[in-house]
């Protein structure tokens, strides 16, 4: 790990700390800034301090009292910080108090728009430069900074408190986080960023050690390490994938979680990570427990029911009853306009009515999909079925 | 900090909640010592649009009238700490209920 890396685990929890004292993401963000350039700067040469956490808090706030001092205006409303920033004394141990739960709720507030939670996520608590994070969501970084700026105003002038919300709000405010957390990895997955699904997995522990009671925070970890445990080998189908590049290590860590995160009661995540551990776990696409993963369908569609869920249970049941079956279930979706343009949708019934011998029709639904595919690598690969179904290879 | 709650009622649907209901959310508000002002608006025929042009002249028209299904029906000015506790008494609003809707926003601060 180089220095930088270093001081992108650190950032995070300085940011919090920061944040917590002065009531300001805009303060916090750049004093924190100036205090891991400052360290950058001098401990290089003067070495690490005794206690750096204890350094980096101290400088970041005389950072912030001279950059108060300058700004007349901005310090008359934050009047009552300049005081407090006064006071303060340096923290007695070198340990940071650990507030980054805190600004996971408050970049995951509901009141920001669902597509700005991510990347403030990004931006505060994986310590992503604002170009970073527009790279992670293929926007140009102008945009992204729009979308920052106007979601820190919004922080800001709305007052969007810095609080972990109570027991009682948990189950409504806590699917947030989560949903942030795991677009980071599906937006990974989508753009083929390793980087990022690591990333995302990453926040998932820092969480998963906030709130370590919490089973779909767990759920969701166990999720992302059992789908990710298949990365070396994703550019197949999964009933092509060469499984001995599947990451064993991965797979045992997500399934322990997995039973952790299923005791007790169940969530999405949990329920979801269960279907992952036995696909992960399977010698083979064919021997797979499928009669167990239509069951943990059935249980995700009472969950959280939605066509997505209902196309997957229908390819389980197909390996599980045949192609017949599944297709069966797969028209009964077909009138569902959350399905239509859905790429997934029409592969899936291509691969039915390949199996049933049905290559004219699945030739065509190939057709269909690659017209709907979002991303090259998904058109190659649908143009790579096709040419089987069609006898070119 | 100041928030406005502005209470739009669903012009189309049949409110199920009561006066005493109402009266019971503003009873709530006082005690809790949040309500800066709140007031409900007469029947939306009865108001009239005021703009007074470049020169000087003054053109009142009547209306407007609903163009979209939702309506202002009324509104709470609230002092609370941060935008949790506004949007908590959102939810406890009468108005965000059958089909209405609540819309808060900070009052802004110069």
């Amino acid at each position: 790990m180089n220095v930088e890396q270093v001081f992108r685990e650190e950032r995070g929890r300085l940011l919090a700390t920061l944040v917590k004292r002065f009531g300001d993401l805009d303060l916090a963000e750049e004093v924190t800034s100036d205090a891991i350039e400052a360290a950058l700067r001098h401990w290089p040469v003067d070495g690490v301090p005794d206690r750096p956490g204890a350094w980096l808090l101290t400088t970041a706030r005389r950072k912030a009292v001279d950059r108060l001092r300058r700004d007349q205006a901005y310090a008359a409303r934050l009047a009552l910080l300049q005081v407090e920033v006064d006071r303060a004394d340096p923290p007695a141990t070198d340990a940071l108090p650990d507030e980054r739960l805190e600004l996971f709720f408050t970049c995951a507030h509901p009141a920001l728009a669902a597509e700005d939670r991510g990347a403030l996520v990004l931006r505060c608590l994986a310590g992503f430069t604002t170009p970073e994070v527009a790279r992670a969501y293929l926007v140009p970084v102008t945009t992204m900074q729009q979308r920052i700026v106007r979601a820190k105003k919004k922080i800001s002038q709305a007052r969007i408190p810095f609080r972990v919300p109570d027991p009682h709000e948990l189950p409504e405010r806590l699917p947030g986080v989560l949903q942030a957390v795991y677009s980071i990895f599906t937006e990974g997955y989508a753009a083929q960023r390793t980087d990022l699904a690591d990333e995302a997995i990453r926040l998932a522990r820092i969480l998963r050690s906030l709130m370590p009671g919490e089973r779909e925070v767990t759920g969701l970890l166990a999720l992302m390490l059992l789908v990710h445990a298949r990365r070396d080998a994703r550019a197949e189908l999964l009933e092509d994938q060469d499984r001995t590049l599947w990451d064993q290590d991965m797979i045992a860590e997500g399934s322990a979680l997995t039973e952790l995160a299923l005791t007790g009661g169940h969530g999405p995540y949990g329920v979801q990570a269960a279907i992952n551990a036995l696909h992960d776990q399977a010698e083979d696409f064919t021997s797979t427990d499928w009669p167990q993963i239509v069951a943990l369908y059935d249980v995700l569609d009472g969950l959280a029911p939605s066509p997505v869920v209902a196309l997957n249970r229908a390819a389980a049941v197909a390996m599980r009853d045949g192609p017949e079956a599944g297709l069966a279930l797969l028209d009964e979706l077909a009138g569902e306009p959350r399905l239509r343009d859905y790429h997934p949708f029409r592969a899936a019934r291509a691969d039915l009515l390949h199996r049933l011998g049905r290559s004219e029709e699945a030739a065509q639904a190939y057709r269909e999909a690659i017209a709907l595919a979002g991303t090259e690598s998904e058109q190659d690969f649908l143009r790579r079925r096709l040419s089987v179904v069609e006898g070119r290879s | 900090m100041k928030y406005m709650l502005m209470i739009y009622a669903a012009s189309d649907q049949q409110a199920t909640c009561t006066v005493e209901d109402w009266i019971a959310h503003e009873k709530e508000m006082r005690d809790a010592g949040v309500l800066v002002s709140g007031h409900s608006l007469a029947d939306l025929v009865t108001a009239t649009t005021v703009q007074v042009g470049q020169d000087g002249r003054r053109t009142v028209t009547d209306g407007p009238f609903a163009e979209t299904r939702e309506v202002l029906g009324g509104y709470e000015v609230i002092d609370v700490p941060d935008l949790d506790a506004a949007l908590e008494w959102a939810a406890k609003c009468p108005g965000s209920r059958d089909g209405g809707a609540v819309v808060v926003r900070p009052i802004a601060e110069f």
